[in-house]
């Protein structure tokens, strides 16, 4: 009896995705805001909440959480990381400073202390790539002189998010000073010991892992993935950035067999991690984190949109190639989620999960419509923008 | 026309984009996926893009084929109009010929009237650049250059020994 419920509880929770999907594809826009609507309405609070297949989901989100950033990890080799970081440098501290700033400082109004702010400082940095790519695709950007710079910035902000989930992990674990800096030492050890090894033995383990049968070659991936997130869990790192180390070691046939093989695979757990994320917060917590999220989204454009905007004007870029920049990269998104995530697994801060939900939900719907329409507004010949 | 500039797309695949002779830009989006996207862009502003063109591994092929091929049947062409005193021809070796399952050295096609047979074309293939142990059959179509009259001797040649 106890086995047919779970299964009619799961079932009717993939069913719902499936909708959420649907929907999404019908107007066009990322079924991220919707799952977390999802999430929110049969969550914690909700209209129906889950009973027993509360625990599956959340084992389910955890593995969505590493397959979203091994998937990232997968589109880079070391060196090109390593390569973009030079040539962008400038513009990713900038990026970095506008927009780390809001959140950060709108944590420390609210009255939070310093670790949740640096947290909701992460949350309003990060750029959606997943809504972002999608976007430029579907306006016919992706040509566009600005959309290399659009997409360095993006690998840049990942990133950064690889060195911040660490940091952020060892600084809500806490402790004495002496504490935090050892923890500190041991994230930034491994870190450095994960990324040399992919370095240097990426193309030894990528061949040793690939193999004909497909079969053999998702078992042999998800496995050097799992202990890969496993161990740098265990070692208070955060499994998500074991999990993009580990992407970043596979390269050539092994990566791209990966790729085409994990992305069905990765958007069925991706969507339990947003779904999860919205089982978290209780839909009744909402209204109250309505003002200050909306306050941060309306700043997190803009400062997006500076970034956007500076970053083309200093690659020679004219007016619309400008506009484009700037708006393109307005998008938040899987990535807020996932340091938003983190957070509010510690506890920290009761009031972040709220504001990251309803700042992401706001910011993945209305970033595509604002690119959309400030291109427009753009190409009437004596345009306002 | 200019440099073809080149550039990686984390996640998307490779932009390449280059300006012609005449000023207009074109971009070109190769994706991971086989998709390739065409983009043109305004002459005035390298930032306004006036039309996209999205093909798919099969039309980019076809596109490829027609831009390509048409440019070598072109200088073919002209090579036979341009340069005076020598002609490009093909000529049919019959299943009556002489020549029928010997090699080209046979012919001395070269000593004797001065042509090179430059390919054979054999059931829809082609061979480029034969050497002389080059078996022939009934049913080759030789490709040969030199000179007019040297290609009509070699015609009567490869007819009767």
């Amino acid at each position: 009896m106890q086995n047919s419920l779970f299964l009619i509880e799961l079932g009717g929770v993939v069913l719902l995705l499936a909708i959420l999907a649907r929907l999404a594809l019908r107007f066009g826009f990322s079924p991220i805001p919707l799952y977390l609507l999802g999430g929110l309405a049969f969550g914690q609070g909700g209209v129906i909440p889950l009973v027993t297949a509360d625990e599956f989901i959340e084992a389910g989100a955890e593995i969505g959480l590493i397959l979203l950033l091994f998937s990232l990890g997968l589109e880079y080799s070391a060196s090109e990381l390593v390569g973009s970081l030079r040539s962008t440098a400038v513009i990713g501290g900038l990026d970095l400073l506008l927009n780390f700033t809001p959140g950060f400082v709108g944590g420390l109004m609210l009255g939070w202390d310093v670790v949740p702010s640096v947290f909701l400082g992460g949350i309003t940095y990060i750029s959606s790539s997943g809504v972002i790519a999608r976007t430029l695709d579907d306006l016919g950007w992706m040509g566009n002189r600005e959309t290399p710079l659009v997409l360095a910035i993006l690998v840049i902000e990942d990133l950064a998010m690889a060195a911040f989930l660490p940091l952020g992990t060892v600084l809500l674990v806490g402790g004495g000073t002496w504490r935090v800096a050892v923890s500190v030492g041991v994230a930034t050890a491994v870190v450095v010991l994960v990324l040399a090894v992919a370095a240097r033995y990426g193309r030894a383990i990528s061949r040793a892992v690939f193999s004909r049968s497909d079969e053999a070659l998702l078992f042999g991936i998800l496995a050097v993935l799992l202990l890969t997130a496993g161990a740098t869990e265990a070692l208070n790192v955060s499994a998500a950035v074991g999990a993009f180390l580990a992407g970043i070691a596979f390269s050539g046939p092994a990566a791209d067999r990966a790729r085409s093989l994990l992305v069905p695979l990765r958007s069925v757990f991706a969507g339990a991690f947003f779904l999860f994320f919205g089982f978290e917060v209780d839909p009744g917590t909402l209204p109250r984190a309505l003002p200050s999220a909306a306050a941060l989204a309306v700043v997190g454009a803009a400062t997006k949109y500076a970034t956007g905007w500076l970053a083309a004007r200093r690659a020679g870029l004219r007016r619309r190639g400008r506009i484009r920049a700037g708006v393109g990269l307005i998008a938040r998104g899987e990535f807020s989620i996932v340091i938003a995530g983190i957070a509010v697994a510690s506890g920290a801060e009761p009031e972040i999960g709220p504001i990251a939900a309803a700042y992401v939900l706001l910011l993945a719907v209305c970033g595509p419509l604002l690119a959309r329409v400030a291109d427009r507004l753009a190409a009437a010949p004596a345009g306002p923008v | 026309m200019g440099i073809v500039s080149e550039t990686r797309l984390p996640g998307i695949g490779v932009r390449y984009e280059f300006v012609t002779e005449a000023g207009a830009r074109v971009g070109i989006v190769h994706h991971r996926s086989g998709m390739r996207e065409l983009v043109l862009f305004e002459r005035d502003d390298p930032d306004t893009s006036h039309d996209l063109v999205r093909l798919s591994a099969e039309e980019t092929r076809t596109l490829a084929e027609l831009l390509g091929v048409s440019q070598v049947a072109k200088d073919l062409a002209e090579l036979e109009q341009d340069v005076e005193g020598l002609a490009v021809d093909r000529l049919p070796l019959s299943g009556a010929s002489p020549f029928d399952g010997r090699t080209i050295g046979d012919t001395g096609a070269r000593t004797r009237t001065g042509v090179s047979i430059v390919a054979v074309l054999r059931a829809g293939s082609a061979h480029p650049a034969p050497g002389p142990d080059f078996g022939l059959r009934g049913g080759d179509v030789l490709v040969v250059v030199g000179t007019p009259r040297g290609i009509e001797e070699l015609a009567i040649l490869l007819r009767s020994d």
